[in-house]
């Protein structure tokens, strides 16, 4: 059968809508899928169409873990020698206490929550998605570990590749106009830490959840860039 | 003619005005409530249904998750005021067995095997009950479950079919399934061409039968493309401030 898409890139779609049909590869599984040679969207979502390769960008969505992500998780509750943590998933994960604290605990002498208590914020790994889905949390690295300070964003995990943007350069931008250190994590939340002012670090906030409300209109970049010149302007930022 | 001798179609016209096979005013809007994952609001004339949708999440008790795929718990409740006479707030026999019917309405599109171990709460509340509810409740639940960006294989539309005095009408409402002959609840997924919920009270005759389903697809036709505006309507209507 001759290969056919039936959808313009970008174009913004709804479960239920053809996308195209005969021999195309698809390139995001979990919001296509095809029946008799035709291909669906499962999801509303932007079309992404490149050659023979179908996909569809979710505007709407949940995090779902991945080995090898970095999420920002809570503590919600303490054992004897492991933590459950929130990573905004179907599943809560497990954050062991001999990896944070990378030798052997002794559970006699020491309490967990002396280390990490319930509310405690930690920037992890998801090391490993279990055939039981009990997905576990390294915290080995530079980088890792519990959080002291900062702002913690939360967004919409379908969201994340906009503030990341191609190859990063959202995620740079941000950065090189606030001077802030922001830490991204694949399952929505946002850590924005060491900033040089209270004022960049409410600029960088609202130009985050700028972001996150206009994901899906294109010339998303050149628009948080002029928000962000605007806003430090009305707040007097460039005298100093 | 209707049991208390009331006459519900003259002269071509249904007792509200509708032609035959006209729906009534319909208007959907999604992400209405904030706590929940997806939500839908959903009016068919006077028929009024908001649907929440939660997860995947954790199931509540660990006994009723499937290792292959993800439940689908769901619970149609129609409010104390949405009815003439004040409804008991507790679950009736006739809500447990609606809740069953619009989730078996739902389970063939959603695409649960990719979460197993999890479970996607629907929650269908009935604001005011002038016939159709359930198929208004699959309609606004589908629309949740679109909303909260769980995958489906397509959106679900429902729409009830009657006969009343003799002819057979589009989207009966109370009066005409309390006074009429017979009344169908469809529910399909147009895209996939299949149907997902079919029900019948009263006789009709196998041609009326096929008369009555040919209608219904019509009719939900007309309903699905309200549904797929809405969806995209959320994000069309997004302004870029400057």
């Amino acid at each position: 059968m001759e290969a056919s898409i039936h959808v313009q890139n970008r174009e913004l779609v709804t479960p239920g809508q053809i996308l195209g049909s005969g021999k195309l590869t698809i390139s995001t599984p979990t919001t296509v899928y095809s029946v008799g040679g035709k291909y669906y969207s499962a999801v509303v979502g932007l079309a992404d169409v490149e050659g023979e390769k179908i996909g569809v960008i979710p505007l709407e969505g949940f995090y779902y873990p991945k080995v090898g992500d970095l999420v920002i998780g809570v503590v919600t509750s303490v054992g004897t020698n492991s933590w459950e943590i929130d990573i905004k998933a179907p599943y809560h994960a497990v954050l062991y206490a001999s990896d944070f604290l990378n030798r052997p605990l002794n559970p006699a002498r020491e309490s967990l929550s002396d280390y990490l208590d319930i509310g405690d914020v930690i920037v992890a790994k998801v090391e490993n998605v279990g055939r039981g889905r009990v997905t576990t949390l390294t915290v080995k690295g530079k980088g890792f570990g519990k959080v002291s300070k900062g702002s913690l964003v939360e967004i919409d995990s379908a969201k994340i590749p906009r503030v990341i943007g191609k190859k990063g350069s959202m995620l740079q931008l941000l950065m090189n106009e606030s001077k802030c250190e922001i830490t991204v994590a694949q399952n929505g939340r946002i850590l924005v830490n060491n900033c040089p002012n209270k004022d960049s670090e409410e600029v960088v906030i609202m130009a985050i959840k700028k972001i996150e409300k206009e994901a899906h209109i294109p010339g998303l970049t050149d628009r948080i860039k002029d928000f962000i010149i605007k806003e430090k302007v009305r707040r007097g930022m460039f005298s100093g | 003619m209707g049991k208390v001798g009331m006459k519900l179609i003259e002269s071509g016209l249904r007792h509200d005005g509708r032609k035959l096979d006209e729906l009534r005013p319909i208007s959907m809007s999604v992400g209405v409530l904030k706590n929940a994952n997806g939500s839908a609001l959903v009016e068919y004339g006077r028929t009024k249904v908001i649907a929440a949708v939660y997860g995947p999440r954790e199931p509540q008790t660990r006994y009723m998750l499937l290792p292959n795929r993800a439940v689908i718990r769901c619970r149609y409740h129609m409010a104390s005021f949405s009815t003439h006479d004040r409804k008991s707030p507790t679950l009736s026999r006739r809500e447990i067995e609606l809740s069953k019917v619009v989730r078996e309405a739902l389970e063939p599109v959603v695409l649960s095997e990719l979460y197993p171990r999890t479970s996607i709460d629907i929650f269908i509340e009935v604001i005011n009950a002038d016939g159709g509810t359930r198929t208004a409740s699959v309609t606004a639940a589908s629309l949740a479950l679109a909303d909260a960006g769980i995958p489906m294989k397509d959106l679900v539309a429902g729409v009830a079919v009657g006969k009343v005095d003799g002819f057979l009408v589009l989207d009966v409402d109370e009066l005409e399934d309390m006074y009429g002959e017979a009344d169908m609840p469809v529910a399909m997924a147009p895209s996939l061409r299949q149907i997902t919920l079919l029900q019948l009270n009263g006789v009709l005759t196998p041609d009326e039968f096929t008369q009555a389903f040919e209608l219904a697809k019509k009719g939900i036709e007309a309903i699905y493309s309200v549904e797929r505006e809405t969806l995209k309507k959320k994000y069309l209507d997004v302004k870029v401030e400057d």
